[in-house]
């Protein structure tokens, strides 16, 4: 095989698929504000992409919170810093932990369910139902699940920065010989408004990516159960790398520092 | 008179793979007539140009004399509510009860409150055979055969003029496909609706059809009333209704 027809042929295919997929953004956002808004169906995925994983956000929120506190105690000691602890726990949670790590999260649990049920109702032939029955399947079925996703993002966040906070409190307390109530000063006298706003508007941006990409990749799924299989391993994978790279951009952003 | 459906030209292709290579059709009004063609000959995606689920590269589509081929948005949205469609895998929402399968279009794309489209949802069931007790429950509780029932019902529960079937006798035994055959004849009656099918069944295409084209090669290289169908002194129709290896037809072997 001629080795510049290969890399040709995979260079048009990745713009190709960067195409189609700015194309589907922009047709989503223009959904989202143009009527009918179909409320129950929000309020629906907000339950799913909220509401439920607040237990696997939750938990991996208290594991991180306290291996943090845990190492930052190991590296501090060695020059005698070990009572940095909370303070660099909170920033690390606020800024970056909390919003990437119920990111990901979500990417695994929602973006996955999503690519599967559209990519499901794609090869079976129920988004072009959907068409035949006068609706848009963009404003039925992305709608939603965009909007609310943006919404629940930053929600769990908030809960995953004080479940961590507390995770790192309680290594801290129980085990590394911290004060709770001087613990708890510190945390609050050192985070700033802007560890938390920052953390939460990338959220906002996280949740938009799992959607989109879970939506783009059922939407374009095809070939029976293989192509949904396809689909939401592309949908998990994708978003988890965009969620990555969005976050070293959101902060060179945020923070001014490029 | 207008037709119902016109199609000129009207051309679609897949990368390099030409599927549909001018394909001229005319519809009339309450009438029904049946594309019969092989396996990856284009039917569907002819249907799907019309439905404006697929747009085609060349040609005019024209529903009532209305050129549709290029229009979107709210223009779509008005010719979608002319259209019925009966999915070959009866493609029922399966989140949805059956009777919000069958009023999903007079609640999501018609606006009607949810009591009213009920009560129609349940008569347009019993018109297709199905008692009220079934519209509680969800599709995957159904057999193929009443999924297919429900589709139908869910086809016609807007009155539409037109109503599309795509392949609506695949995957059911023959007394099965029969009765759908029947239900279809009958509902299509009783709405007084044009009627655009594609199959591979000549059975169902007979029973169902006023008229017959054939797409063979991208194009229609046949058309005329049913009746006719066994004396077109068509080759490639001969062998189709046929259903015979040999003759003009080369099945391809590598798709």
């Amino acid at each position: 095989m001629n080795p510049f027809a290969a890399i040709g042929r995979a260079v048009l295919t990745v713009l190709a698929h960067i195409g189609r997929l700015t194309q589907f953004a922009g047709r989503s956002i223009a959904a989202v504000f143009s009527p009918p808004v179909y409320g129950g169906l929000i309020g629906r995925q907000l339950m799913s992409i909220g509401y439920y994983s607040l237990p696997v956000v939750g938990l991996t929120a208290l594991c991180i919170g306290a291996v943090l506190a845990l190492q930052i105690y190991l590296g501090g000691n060695r020059y005698g810093a070990e009572a940095i602890v909370p303070q660099i726990v909170v920033l690390g949670i606020t800024r970056e932990l909390g919003p990437v790590i119920a990111g990901l999260m979500v990417a695994g649990r929602v973006g996955a369910a999503i690519a599967a049920e559209i990519g499901t109702m794609k090869v079976t032939e129920q988004i072009d139902a959907l068409t035949t029955l006068a609706t848009n399947p963009i404003k039925y079925l992305v709608v939603p699940r965009l909007v609310a996703a943006v919404i629940a993002m930053p929600v769990l966040t908030a809960i995953a920065d004080i479940i961590g906070v507390y995770g790192g409190y309680l290594v801290a307390t129980l085990n590394l010989g911290f004060t709770g109530s001087i613990y708890l000063k510190n945390t609050v006298d050192f985070a700033t408004r802007q560890d938390i706003v920052s953390g939460l508007i990338k959220a906002a941006v996280f949740g938009f990516i799992v959607a989109l990409m879970g939506c783009y990749n059922g939407f374009y799924s095809k070939g029976g159960a293989q192509g949904v299989g396809n689909a939401t391993t592309n949908a998990v994978v994708s978003s988890s790398i965009l969620i990555l790279a969005a976050d070293f951009v959101l902060t060179a952003i945020l923070f001014h520092t490029s | 008179m207008t037709p119902k459906i016109e199609l000129r030209g009207v051309k679609k292709r897949f990368g390099s793979k030409v599927v549909l290579d001018g394909v001229d059709l005319v519809i009339e009004p309450k009438t029904s007539l049946v594309i019969i063609g092989g396996s990856g000959t284009g039917k569907s995606v002819a249907l799907k140009c019309i439905l404006g689920i697929l747009r085609p590269d060349e040609g005019t589509i024209l529903v009532d004399g209305e050129d549709i081929t290029h229009i979107g948005g709210a223009a779509r949205d008005k010719v979608m509510r002319k259209f019925g469609m009966l999915f070959q895998g009866a493609a029922l929402f399966d989140s949805l009860q059956v009777w919000e399968n069958v009023a999903f279009g007079l609640i999501q794309g018609r606006g009607m409150k949810k009591k009213q489209a009920r009560d129609i949802a349940v008569a347009k069931l019993a018109q297709v055979g199905l008692s009220a007790d079934v519209a509680e429950l969800y599709p995957v509780e159904l057999s193929g055969g009443m999924q297919k029932r429900v589709g139908l019902a869910r086809a016609i529960a807007a009155d539409p003029d037109i109503i599309f079937f795509d392949e609506p006798t695949t995957g059911l035994d023959p007394i099965m496909a029969d009765v759908i055959n029947d239900l279809i004849v009958s509902t299509v009656r009783d709405v007084g609706a044009t009627a655009l099918s594609i199959t591979h069944d000549m059975t169902s295409a007979r029973k169902i059809s006023d008229r017959i084209a054939m797409l063979y090669g991208g194009r229609i290289i046949w058309t005329g009333p049913t009746a006719e169908i066994d004396h077109s002194g068509n080759p490639y129709v001969d062998q189709f209704i046929h259903g015979r290896a040999d003759g003009p037809i080369k099945m391809a072997v590598k798709a």
